[in-house]
């Protein structure tokens, strides 16, 4: 699967603000080593890097309909990012300290673009009502709410609201070939360019 | 109607309805010299526009809505392309102008953040209105990302 991985990676390491970054150890898939690792979360993309200095990301994980929690683990301060579905992965990541780890928990678990919506909602609903009152108040004003407000069509108002749970789950096994694919990419082009480079490679 | 994906929750849906947030086919051409229109699936899924061949179930890619600009081509017509790359554009013609006009609206407002910057404006009014924190509840309200004023602005035209 194609992406736009020039925009990712440029989004990546533009410097418009972390919610989070730090050193992570990240355990292998097919070995269970642990690979330090820098990880910057921006949004609802946890970019992971190999070192600090890197100029581009090594993989992403896309962190939507995923759960975050604490791991069983000889390994201290470990958590884990699982991920249902067919084609399910779990990323179990240790952090360097227990302050670290409660830090990273709690940003990763709220930093879905489904959690903001929720908010975004919430926060939307109580300021209409201190405005124009609970349902059924004022009637015929237009504030200046209206332009944020999503436009109400038949055709898409209703399927947001009732697929969302639904397209989320659909799309994790995608998001999981995602950050398979992108990570794979990005080593075959840093093959390439080191080559290039050094043909003796 | 094809098998677009698992179906979660026993049929909340309908077999009708495909489970993204906005999808319809749309003529999209890439930004490749000597690309084409061609017929695509266009999936939004939260910050993500996936583009699937109309009778494939795997997306054949993806585009990460971020730092993006989506802006109005000829009739019937819009453009994504990116702030680093400007002239890149993904072009994509709608069956018509209040089609065309509805992806945008919904492309714009696809962004993580478009969403961060909605909340911080909310929090403000809210704020401004009662004198309390609306994310207290959420216990959230302590997080540096949705502190107003912590973001470089961007500029204007952005989604």
């Amino acid at each position: 699967m194609k992406l736009n991985e020039r925009s990712l990676a440029f989004y990546a390491t533009c410097d418009s603000p972390a919610d989070n970054a730090g050193f992570l150890y990240k355990r292998g898939e097919r070995h269970t080593a642990y690979h330090r690792r820098w990880f910057v979360l921006k949004g609802n993309m946890l970019f992971y890097f190999e070192e600090r200095e890197s100029r581009e990301p090594v993989g992403v994980i896309v962190l939507e309909g995923c759960t975050v929690e604490l791991c069983d683990s000889a390994e201290e301060f470990t958590f884990a990012i699982r991920f249902g579905g067919a084609k399910s992965r779990t990323y179990v990541l240790a952090a360097e300290s227990q302050a670290a780890m409660e830090s990273w928990v709690k940003s990763l678990s709220r930093a879905s673009f489904d959690y903001m919506r929720l908010v975004v909602r919430e926060l939307e609903k109580q300021l209409e009502e201190m405005r124009w009152g609970p349902a059924g108040g004022c009637g015929g004003c237009q504030g200046s709410l209206s332009s944020w407000k999503p436009k109400p069509s038949g055709r898409t108002s209703s399927s947001e609201v009732g697929s969302t749970g639904a397209a989320v789950a659909e799309s994790t096994s995608t998001f999981c070939q995602l950050h398979e694919r992108y990570g794979r990419e990005v080593a075959q082009l840093r093959q390439g360019w080191l080559q290039r480079r050094d043909p003796q490679l | 109607m094809g098998p677009w994906g698992l179906q979660r929750g026993g049929g909340r849906r309908g077999p009708a309805r495909p489970p993204a947030e906005k999808a319809a086919e749309i003529l999209m051409r890439l930004p490749k010299k000597g690309s084409v229109l061609k017929k695509r699936l266009v999936k939004l899924v939260v910050n993500f526009l996936f583009y699937f061949r109309t009778d494939e179930a795997e997306p054949i890619g993806a585009l990460l809505l971020e730092h993006c600009r989506i802006a109005k081509e000829e009739e019937n017509v819009f453009s994504i392309s990116f702030i680093e790359e400007p002239e890149r554009k993904y072009c994509f013609e709608c069956d018509s102008e209040e089609q065309c006009r509805e992806w945008i609206e919904a492309l714009k407002r696809a962004s993580y953040e478009f969403m961060r910057r909605s909340l911080i404006f909310y929090r403000n009014e809210i704020q401004k209105m009662t004198g309390k924190d609306p994310l207290e509840q959420f216990g959230i309200s302590e997080e540096a990302r949705f502190q107003l004023g912590t973001r470089k602005p961007e500029s204007p035209g952005l989604g």
